[in-house]
């Protein structure tokens, strides 16, 4: 399906592409793969079924119940016969309500259990992913596979897997049956069935595109529509209220006008057209089985069960049509979600890998070489670096140079392409990342705080910790302060992202999670944003504290992380090309001095 | 009441066609109702009274009815999805011009995270409900009406006896709409909790890795998992009583119209014609009883939504042009305060006291203080994103308040530290000020702000889509392209925020340099973070608890004591050892080469 191109201000944005709502072909990989979580509940599916079909049979037995009642009770004043049958009604209508009711019940209990367990494996995947997955792969795809896919999964199993068995067994049903009453009748009216199903068809097809368009266009009104108002302050600044309003009214939510009003005019003429249809057959029914034509003159009781049996016909048949729509979503998803399950886990701990032992912190990077897996160039060129326990290293070079990527291996959130690392001699590689990451420390650059208490933040360092080591970790770094003359102290609440902290409290907060953790290895990837003078003045003191008694290496643009560093490592195009004290590397005249002039420069 | 007055003033336009749509459903009703007396006279004059010829004609009727009746149909559906479609246009536009308008004081109380998920969803729940849910309820209870008020004529006690189980059909539906109301509203809250712990996770990855949590992460995700398995479980098996015991009421219905209608027919208190059309009017009721306290319930939603919908409508921005505008086309760039105070909306302490300041055109002004100092309020008040509390600011002489807006803001810059730019063009992005702006234009003011050339190594140049739906920039590759944006509007005064956030050394030599640019010859206010540029200022206010405590050149408020001197000692004395270290090593080098 191709989308028409609205003319727009923003020229090069286009309504959204179909891209994440592709309609594959039925493939059968998928189906296969999610049968693997669909087997658990094998039986009970099948269980289901059986009582569907139980009661859907219930259900179509009624008209003709109905038929007999009239004829052979009503219209002869037989009362036993009338009795009878009304009993013999009462007792399908009990079936139907005692298999539907635990069906329903059972099912529902088969769909959340799988879609309980599809989300706790998404989770559990993620996990174990590597980092790069989620450079590629952003929260929001993530959160749409949990999400929508997810629960289009979930409508699928719970609602349509046994509403297909409803709509074929109660059209099989209503066919019997009226073939049953009256064969010539029922093939005469069966003559508007075919009809209903290709226009049926004919329509779903093409209701489909209208409707995802439909729906693309509405997501794409909300997007615009959030963006400004998230952006509302820049679009007052530049006076943009106007060119902004014309292009959302005649073009985003024009565009959505359109693509709905074209939807609403086929389905306008669908129903009524099928709607004619079931007339249709009734007057066909009505005229041949009245005027005898056929040569059998119709009871009233065939008569009003075929009346009731035509204003059935349609609904199993439009259900189904739907539901060939419900079943290829539900592989689109399934399609996605084994997407995310299958990503490949990159960083694997090796089979029978052991528990590293507790580690003194002696790092040798020997011969070691790195590329990404989807890019041939090396980021690190044949590093050799041997750090004494207790050093503080100091990574310096552009961005891009590789000092992320050294530290990065060092964690293992990759493993070298060549070369090896080994802390106090053993190969990390060798080892359980679990047992390697549990005695390391690693503050990012943006201190990401969880939604939870302050307290439980810093406890992220050290579960087991109790209180009052929180405390003390807060107190050493000099978050205690400020934590205290919260409205809530240690059990105020973080927003998401940590929204009610400045970044340089945050930053404090990640220190004393970090310090708490009390890694034999520490990682630091230095913040650059400004802070105020005071908080400043505290985390200076607080890097001091936390870098103390530890290996430590750090991503430095602090002048003063630099200048206190045991080392200096200069890192240019992947390979290290100096190492040193400050005032040695000054007057070497070399890259870092050169680094250094770029900074001193701009101070003209 | 009130918001469905203002209802009303929304569908006015329309009332022609709304008069149409009515018809046509009041026409649909009553031939819906027409057709199971068609067939009781079918049955009776034509089956029992053995007169066949009645048949035939009686066929014809149908058909005739059925045609006329999905041409109504027809253009009743039609009619009513162009209507709910047309006024969720009309205020969806209204809402998007009217928002962006408001104050900056009013989205700063306002979560836009909320007032965004409050413009989709109550403008969805309006179309629906005007669209399909207003038209059903009325033909629902039209058709209740009708209905029963034909069977009591037909037979008042058979219609007693049938429509007995519509009663506690109705009741227990109506109790089930708002129990499920209550569930769903649990259900959707636990979906919100697992998001945001995905969402978290996700976000915090490095964190989760770093400190090895994996485990924990997973206990804790379990946890809310099963919370909402328990909660939709509960939701369906709520249905699973609900739904079956509905058909099971109907179908009682039927079996009491067979026994005692049966037995009327016998005795010739009615015709069985009159029973099968019964049979068939409670059909068409039962439908209706099991609706009609889900829109009653979603009538009240909407009347909820439409109410808040009004709020947000009803909200007046405090900042507009006066009604005779002062234009200023051309500013000087002189910027004057005059004994300006300024309170934050719902604050109890002034973010700026009594503030006087004079600037000349071009002047550079840097404002330095701790944060919460009142830089940010200062810079605020010259655009007129908020009014003073009291004394005023003036631009070339007049009020800021006496001036035309539009004109105002279209001749200030602004660059911040975070920069947001839209999901659009880089190009697009460039010219957002000027969107008449040509190529070259915006390509100068791209090399001006050094971020030609990266733009350049995208692979489609100006035409890459960047935000949401494109391409990723760095925050310094961003920071760039808005100071490229206030170039080119070529602006008279500037306002910019020097601090460079977690971009390297080069790129941040890039920025500086762009920014240095950007001031040149405008009347400038720099939130200053930089050595060079408190250097470059030729006017330092010191701000502190929102009054102005220096103010004076670099090399003056050296020599005083004072909070200058105390930032200088802890922030900025680090950029200043760079530089005497590297005087030191020029030195060096100077003597090597005399040497």
């Amino acid at each position: 399906m191709t989308v028409q191109t609205a003319p727009t201000q923003f020229s090069q944005v286009t309504p959204p592409q179909l891209e994440d709502l592709p309609y594959k072909d039925y493939d059968p990989e998928v189906t296969r793969q999610m049968m693997g979580f669909i087997k658990p509940y094998g039986t009970k599916i099948l269980i289901s079924v059986f009582y569907m079909m139980l009661s859907s049979l219930a259900a179509v037995v009624g008209p003709y119940l109905l038929q007999i009642a009239i004829d052979d009770g009503i219209s002869v004043g037989n009362l036993v016969t009338l009795r009878n049958i009304a009993l013999l009604f009462l007792l399908a209508q009990g079936i139907q309500w005692f298999f539907n009711y635990i069906r329903v019940k059972m099912m529902a209990e088969v769909g959340q259990s799988i879609i309980y367990d599809i989300r706790a494996a998404i989770f559990k995947h993620l996990q174990e992913l590597s980092l790069s997955f989620f450079s590629r792969y952003s929260a929001g795809r993530i959160t749409a596979r949990m999400m929508s896919d997810v629960s289009v999964l979930r409508d699928f199993v719970t609602w349509t897997l046994l509403a297909v068995a409803r709509d074929i067994f109660t059209l099989g049903g209503i066919v019997g049956t009226m073939l049953l009453m009256n064969v010539q009748l029922s093939l005469l009216t069966f003559a508007v069935l075919p009809i209903m199903a290709v226009m049926t068809f004919a329509f779903r097809r093409r209701a489909r595109d209208n409707y995802r368009r439909a729906r693309m266009a509405i997501s794409w009104v909300n997007s615009v529509l959030a963006e400004n108002i998230n952006g509302v302050r820049v679009v007052q600044s530049f006076s943009r209220e106007d060119t902004n309003y014309a292009y959302f009214r005649d073009v985003v939510n024009g565009y959505n006008l359109k693509a709905n009003l074209k939807a609403a005019r086929l389905s306008s003429i669908f129903f009524p057209t099928v709607d004619f249809l079931g007339t249709l057959a009734m007057a066909v029914v009505i005229y041949v089985g009245g005027s005898a034509l056929l040569g059998e003159r119709l009871t009233a009781g065939v008569l009003t069960a075929f009346v009731l049996y035509i204003g059935r016909f349609f609904d199993p048949i439009r259900d189904l049509s739907m539901r060939y729509d419900g079943f290829l979503s539900a592989t689109a998803s399934a399609d996605r979600i084994l997407g995310l399950i299958n990503a490949p886990v990159e960083v694997q701990d090796k089979p029978g890998a052991g528990e590293l032992p507790p580690i003194k912190g002696e790092v040798r990077f020997e011969n070691v070489s790195f590329h990404y897996s989807d890019d041939d160039t090396l980021v690190l060129q044949d590093i050799n670096l041997h750090v004494q326990p207790g050093e503080t290293v100091a990574f310096v070079g552009k961005t891009g140079a590789g000092k992320t990527t050294m530290i990065k291996l060092l964690a293992r959130f990759h493993d070298p392409t060549s070369g090896r690392i080994l802390i106090d001699g053993h190969d990390i590689a060798q080892y359980t990342q679990h047992s390697l990451r549990s005695q390391m420390g690693i503050v990012l650059q943006d201190p990401f705080l969880f939604s939870g208490t302050v307290r439980e933040n810093i406890r992220f360092g050290r579960l087991e910790a109790t209180d009052a080591e929180v405390e003390a970790a807060a107190a050493a770094v000099g978050a205690d302060e400020f934590i205290r003359s919260l409205r809530l102290g240690y059990e105020t609440p973080v927003e998401e992202g940590g929204a009610v902290l400045s970044v340089g409290q945050r930053q404090l907060i990640s220190f004393a999670r970090a310090l708490l953790a009390d890694p034999r290895i520490l990682i630091l990837d230095e913040a650059t944003s400004s802070i105020d003078t005071h908080t400043e003045n505290i985390i200076q003191q607080a890097l001091a504290r936390l870098l103390q008694g530890r290996t430590a290496f750090v991503i430095a643009h602090r002048l003063s992380t630099i200048i206190n560093a045991d080392r200096i490592v200069v890192i240019q195009n992947g390979r290290i090309v100096e190492q040193g004290r400050h005032q040695e590397l000054l007057e070497k005249g070399g890259v870092y001095q050169r680094l250094y002039a770029m900074r001193f420069q701009e101070e003209e | 009441m009130k918001s469905i007055k203002r209802l009303s003033i929304l569908l006015k336009p329309y009332r022609l066609r709304i008069l149409a749509i009515a018809l046509m459903l009041l026409t649909l009703t009553t031939i819906d109702m027409i057709f199971p007396a068609i067939i009781r006279q079918v049955i009776d004059i034509g089956v029992v009274g053995g007169q066949s010829h009645y048949t035939a004609l009686a066929a014809g009727i149908l058909l005739g009815m059925g045609l006329f009746k999905s041409l109504i149909s027809f253009g009743n559906r039609y009619n009513s999805e162009w209507l709910a479609h047309t006024v969720a246009y009309d205020l969806r536009n209204q809402l998007y011009n009217h928002i962006q308008r408001l104050s900056f004081s009013y989205h700063d109380h306002t979560a836009s995270g909320q007032l965004i998920s409050r413009v989709i969803e109550d403008v969805r729940s309006l179309q629906n409900f005007t669209g399909q849910g207003f038209i059903e309820l009325t033909r629902v209870v039209v058709l209740m009406i009708g209905i029963i008020f034909i069977l009591i004529t037909t037979n008042p006690l058979l219609a007693v006896i049938s429509l007995l189980p519509l009663i506690p059909l109705t009741l227990m539906n109506t109790a089930f709409g708002r129990r499920m109301g209550k569930m769903f509203l649990a259900v959707d809250q636990t979906l919100g909790e697992l998001n945001s712990r995905l969402q978290e996770n996700v976000n915090g990855v490095q964190v989760v890795r770093a400190f090895a949590r994996e485990a924990f992460e997973i206990e804790r995700f379990k946890a809310v998992n099963q919370e909402l398995y328990k909660k939709q479980i509960r939701v369906v098996q709520e249905m699973a009583r609900v739904m079956p015991t509905s058909s099971l009421l109907v179908g009682l219905s039927t079996l009491l119209i067979l026994w005692f209608g049966g037995n009327m027919v016998i005795n010739g208190q009615i015709t069985l014609g009159e029973l099968v059309a019964f049979n068939s009017y409670v059909l068409m009721l039962s439908g209706p009883a099991q609706q009609l306290s889900w829109l009653i319930n979603a009538a009240g939603e909407t009347s909820a939504g439409l109410q808040r919908t009004f709020e947000v409508l009803d909200q007046q921005s405090e900042i507009r042009s006066p009604a005779q505008p002062v234009f200023l086309p051309k500013l000087r760039g002189e910027v004057r305060f005059e004994n300006v105070s300024f309170r934050y909306r719902n604050e109890k302490k002034d973010a700026l006291h009594d503030i006087n300041l004079t600037v000349q055109p071009n002047q550079i002004v840097a404002l330095v203080g701790p944060t919460g100092s009142g830089k940010t309020s200062i810079v605020n008040l010259i655009p007129r994103f908020y009014d003073v509390t009291s004394g005023a600011v003036k631009i070339d002489g007049v009020d800021v308040r006496q001036l035309d807006l539009k004109t105002l803001r279209s001749q200030i810059g602004i660059v911040l530290q975070t920069s947001l730019l839209f999901s659009a063009t880089i190009r697009e992005n460039i010219a957002y000020g000027r969107p008449n702006a040509s190529m070259e234009e915006i390509i100068a003011a791209a090399k001006a702000a050094q971020a030609h050339e990266f733009i350049m190594e995208m692979s489609k140049g100006y035409d890459t889509v960047v935000g949401e739906r494109g391409v990723t920039l760095s925050g310094g590759q961003r920071q760039r392209v808005a100071i490229a944006r206030a170039i080119l509007m070529d602006p008279r005064i500037l306002i910019l925020d020097d601090s460079t956030s977690s971009v390297d050394t080069q790129t941040e030599h890039l920025i500086q340099e762009a920014l240095r640019r950007l001031m040149k010859g405008r009347t400038t206010f720099v939130i200053a973070q930089r050595l060079s540029t408190v250097r470059q200022a030729d006017l330092i206010v010191v701000l502190d608890h929102g009054r102005i405590v220096q103010q004076g050149t670099h090399a003056e408020l050296l020599q005083q004591p004072g909070l200058y001197r105390q930032i200088y000692d802890l922030q900025l004395r680090d950029q200043e050892r760079f530089q005497e270290e590297m005087e030191q090593l020029q030195a060096q080098e100077l003597k090597k080469v005399n040497r």
